[in-house]
């Protein structure tokens, strides 16, 4: 019985030490954060802005100007099909995730960049993207997009919307 | 109640284990109350070291997590394996290629990490494979083995995979002599004096880890069992431990147990090298496999190459020399100065120490007690620092800290006795349950050990596990050695049978770790990039389908015009550019193993239908809420059928429907 309460008491101990997080324990990079539903029940909703989503992208950092660039344009097409037309079609038809056509009118240029350069967060966070998660049930994938593949893809958004 | 049953189990505990081993024991026996808080690693918390433990006659390596024990990986290495398709996916196959051709499985004996000035770098761990000997190089940005060479004029290659300090090479040694390759193989078993040989391979590492026989020494048949490299002083020489110097080539049990004292082989390699640029190696033809996986294409390919250059130390001078050493010995191990070889006689009462310095002593001033088979043989007081008395029963391997401590294991009186280098005496000892083999101190065989825990890798498992059938799980013990005393911490079970290990501090090794493959990067000359490129190309009998995977559908899914007699090769890429995400590929009725893809990597399964019909195939790794879905059909017609190749995804609506809309 004294055996038991000992191994118990230790027990307890070692998660009292290593368990209470925060305080004077340095968050080691990768340990502990999983991703997946749990953590958006502990993120914290207000500092989060749903307009322009979570990244490192802003409106004036984009700076977009008013025309397309052609042929940005098509190297956004050419990455878009080994890295998103397996998934999203360029239309308003859903595949394993929704259409794109008109994606650039329901979202901001700085929101689209963000979510596809920085989506695990996003997912936990954005109340329209857990909505859509709900619809598809499929996590968007991080496809290690480059800040100018992700700039190239939104071009191509961009044209195809711009398209009749 | 439950007090009862806890001083039952107690007792229980106390009599089996004064039943199970011949020493007496003491207080150490017994796991004292801090263990569990000294491995458990909480939930999402990284362990603090990898542990690359040899997987035996399971052929492959596998790697822990220390100190919770945790199996993190098996790594395919010598031995198929099904769950990841290797040596089953067209791209693995060469990788255990042989000059005999492809074969499935091997021992795994012991495993090195690769050195920087004599200590663990974290840029690749090196195995040997003991039946077909072969040795093996795994990288480990991605635990995968990205190289196999083959040992020609060999035969067991166990006292390897030994690294020199700034691992310019890696040694390999016969186990079992025979006559060399090119000779005539074809005399009498017992003419083993006149015709057996044993050769010692030295493989030079070249800055992006390829292995390469720089040369061999041929030496007497004899054979050769473990091997350490020196180190700082010591460099530029090797230590082969060597039994049946009778030469016996049956009952070695007797007859090779038969001289008081075998030898440790010194080789001054940094001699050899020296014969071999002045011209003095000769050219053997011989045939042998080199296999290398490349990450680019992710695909291995196999080399048959056919010469290798020979020493003949007979001739040669200066190279070998012989130090006696009691009592058939196994382990010859290296302390961090460089100036103790260890030596461990597996039948001998005490663990000789050599002395480095006074073995250049004694060949400077000639001390030489005869020769064996052209050998010099040092007089054993020459070159003897000491001897360890009364050490335990069958003394095999040895592992140091950095506190002048070494560790032997003992097989026979199953223990662990730590022992001070300088004066020879016994500081500690302690069980193991039970029997145990060889043992691995965290860098225990570096310059700088880092100490804190040491590993027994057990021979017999017995009573420590819950039963399952006559076969056991195998059985490592880790032990707490920061203290002055050794304290056993836990108890955990291996696969295969567990030789030699090494442990190194994490942070090294899982900072280069990569996560996937950059599509843009892979150069695989089936690879499909994107959906549009997927196709069905037919090339007479043969059928090539592009094929790519994302969460959750490959693309083609319906696939039609495949015909008996057909060979169908499913390059499957997955087009996924995320951590963990890999998709599996599974083909109904295929005489073959899955494929595992990771992201951005293309792998092949080769398929044979054998009936008309049709056939399913689907992904194996749960890979989204939708992973059920993720399937697909082939539609097998006869071989005199006409239906053309047609393939689709999302396009191929049923029959009627089809009508409908038309």
């Amino acid at each position: 019985m004294r055996i038991i309460v000992v191994l118990a008491s230790f027990i307890t101990i070692s998660t009292f030490l290593t368990g209470c997080g925060g305080g004077d324990e340095k968050k080691t990079e990768g340990q502990g954060g999983v991703q997946g539903a749990p953590q958006s029940m502990v993120s914290d909703p207000v500092s989060y802005d749903p307009k322009r989503g979570e990244g490192k992208f802003t409106l004036e950092s984009l700076a977009l100007p008013a025309t397309i660039d052609a042929s940005m344009a098509g190297a956004g097409q050419s990455l878009a099909a080994v890295k998103c037309t397996s998934c999203h079609k360029t239309t308003t038809e859903k595949l394993v995730g929704p259409g794109w056509k008109g994606v650039t009118t329901r979202r901001a240029p700085d929101w689209i960049m963000n979510f596809i350069t920085n989506p695990d967060p996003m997912i936990d966070k954005d109340p329209q993207v857990q909505a859509m998660l709900e619809l598809c049930l499929v996590r968007m994938p991080n496809q290690s997009l480059t800040d100018t593949d992700a700039r190239s893809i939104l071009e191509f958004m961009r044209q195809n919307d711009a398209a009749k | 109640m439950k007090k009862n049953i806890l001083t039952l189990a107690v007792g229980s505990l106390l009599v089996v284990s004064a039943f199970q081993s011949c020493k007496p024991k003491n207080s150490s026996n017994a796991v004292s109350g801090d263990a569990a808080a000294k491995t458990y690693v909480a939930p999402g918390k990284y362990d603090e070291m990898y542990n690359f433990v040899s997987g035996g006659f399971s052929g492959q390596m596998s790697c822990y997590g220390l100190p919770s024990g945790r199996l993190l990986r098996v790594i395919p290495v010598f031995a198929v394996d099904p769950e990841k398709g290797y040596g089953y996916s067209e791209e693995t196959k060469p990788m255990l290629n042989t000059s005999h051709g492809f074969i499935p499985w091997d021992d795994l004996h012991h495993v090195q990490l690769s050195k920087t000035n004599g200590d663990a770098d974290g840029r690749w761990v090196f195995a040997n494979a003991n039946n077909t000997p072969r040795l093996a190089r795994i990288d480990l940005k991605t635990f995968r083995t990205a190289e196999i060479i083959e040992l020609p004029n060999s035969a067991g290659n166990h006292s390897s995979p030994f690294l020199t300090e700034n691992t310019e090479y890696v040694v390999a040694g016969t186990r079992f002599s025979v006559p060399s390759d090119n000779a005539n193989g074809d005399v009498p078993i017992n003419t083993y004096k006149q015709n057996f040989k044993g050769y010692l391979s030295f493989v030079g590492i070249g800055k992006e880890g390829q292995m390469d026989i720089a040369f061999q020494l041929e030496c007497p048949g004899v054979n050769f069992d473990l091997s350490r490299a020196g180190k700082g002083k010591s460099h530029g020489w090797f230590f082969f431990s060597c039994y049946n110097t009778e030469q016996a080539n049956t009952l070695l049990e007797v007859n090779a147990s038969q001289k008081d004292k075998d030898f440790i082989m010194a080789v001054n390699w940094k001699k050899a090298e020296e014969y071999v640029k002045a011209g003095k190696g000769k050219k053997m033809p011989v045939k042998y496999a080199h296999n290398v996986y490349n990450e680019s294409n992710h695909t291995a390919t196999s080399e048959i190459r056919t010469e290798v250059l020979v020493l003949d130390t007979k001739e040669l001078a200066d190279i070998c020399y012989m130090m006696p050493c009691p009592k058939s010995p196994h382990g010859c191990d290296v302390d961090p100065t460089g100036e103790y070889i260890v030596g461990s006689g597996k039948l001998a009462a005490l663990i000789p120490v050599f002395s480095f310095d006074k073995m250049q002593k004694a060949i400077a001033d000639k001390s030489f007690d005869g020769q064996y088979e052209g050998i010099p043989v040092l007089k054993y007081e020459s070159v003897l620092y000491g001897e360890v008395k009364k050490p335990g029963l069958g003394p095999l391997h040895t592992e140091f800290d950095a506190k002048g401590n070494a560790y032997t294991s003992f097989f026979v009186s199953s223990e662990v006795v730590k022992w001070n280098i300088k004066d020879l005496k016994v500081l500690d000892r302690v069980p193991t349950f039970y029997s145990v083999g060889h043992l691995c101190v965290v860098g225990g065989d570096c310059r700088n050990p880092t100490g804190k825990y040491l590993i027994a890798y057990n021979k017999i498992t017995k009573d420590r596990y819950l039963p399952t059938g006559p076969e056991l799980a195998q059985s490592a013990q880790l032990f707490d050695i920061s203290g002055d005393k050794m304290q056993m911490i836990l108890d955990f079970p291996t696969i295969g049978e567990p030789h030699y290990a090494q442990a190194i501090l994490a942070d090294g090794i899982r900072k280069n770790q990569i996560k996937f493959f950059k599509i843009e990067d892979n150069k695989h000359p089936y690879v499909t990039k994107g959906e549009a490129e997927s196709k069905v190309v037919r090339e007479g009998n043969k059928v090539h389908v592009y094929m790519t995977c994302v969460r959750s559908h490959f693309a083609p899914d319906n696939i039609e015009g495949i015909k008996l007699g057909d060979e169908v090769y499913f390059h499957v890429t997955n087009l996924e550019q995320d951590w963990d995400v890999p998709h599996g590929f599974a083909m109904k009725g295929a005489i073959n193993a899955e494929l595992l893809i990771m992201p951005g990597e293309t792998q092949t399964l080769k398929w044979v239908p054998d009936r008309v019909g049709i056939s399913p195939f689907y992904c194996t790794d749960f890979c989204s809420a939708l992973h059920q879905e993720m399937q697909g059909y082939v539609r097998v017609s006869p071989a005199s059928s006409n239906v053309p190749i047609a393939f689709s995804l999302g396009t191929n609506l049923p029959k009627d429907e089809a009508a409908a809309t038309k």
